[in-house]
């Protein structure tokens, strides 16, 4: 932000007396904003690539042979859960506390209903990616509702 | 090819995103009979689809109230 101030006020004299200040300096810095924005979607599948191509988050609940150091027990009455106002506060509360990122990609297949290939496609990252993030997304719920709704008698 | 808890629970999640393979689905049915835990898994993350709907639907609702 502070080089978009500096660029509106470097170049103000020539603008004397013809423009709103404001406005144009608003406009100067929406400009700035948008090179910004554009910007990080250009980086952002590199960065992403770097941010995980596996899901190794969830590697302490499994052992050294993969399987469960503690085997998930079933939830109890989930269809019931559904009927209840609580619950879905709480699985609302689970989908606020995922990474932007994760969030944003499982709501685009769960709640737009959007194919993998079609959300791969719109945030440029590879398919693999997708799935990394969608499982990811699913095993963090998972362990939310656990904790938060399932797990508590 | 035996799968570990922690494939199964990759394929269980990409099952709902892919088509699996023939092997695939083979390799999960056999792990899925012989494993207690990740059968709860499954059966979570078939949930986790239907709870998001439901919240979708509730969401909707309210707003057109």
């Amino acid at each position: 932000m502070q080089d978009a101030l500096l660029a509106a006020l470097s170049a103000e004299s020539s603008f004397a007396g013809r423009s709103n200040l404001r406005t144009w300096l608003t406009g100067i810095l929406k400009h700035k904003i948008v090179d910004t924005i554009r910007r990080q979607v250009r980086d952002r599948p590199a960065a992403e690539q770097e941010s995980g191509g596996d899901d190794g988050d969830f590697d302490a609940l499994f052992d050294q042979r993969g399987h469960w150091e503690e085997a998930p027990d079933a939830w109890q009455q989930p269809e019931g859960s559904l009927q209840q106002k609580q619950f879905l506060a709480a699985l609302e509360a689970c989908l606020r506390d995922l990474p932007e990122r994760t969030a944003r990609v499982f709501m685009m297949r769960e709640h737009l209903g959007l194919e993998t290939s079609e959300i791969c496609k719109e945030l440029g990252v590879t398919a693999t990616h997708c799935w990394v993030m969608l499982h990811r997304a699913r095993m963090a719920l998972r362990l939310c509702l656990e904790e938060n709704w399932f797990g508590k008698t | 090819m035996m799968l570990s808890c922690k494939e199964t629970s990759r394929l269980l999640s990409q099952g709902q995103d892919r088509e699996l393979a023939f092997g695939e689905r083979v390799a999960l049915r056999v792990h899925l009979a012989i494993c207690n835990g990740c059968r709860n898994v499954s059966a979570q993350f078939q949930f986790l689809r239907a709870a998001v709907i439901k919240l979708s639907d509730d969401g909707s609702k309210e707003n057109s109230a």
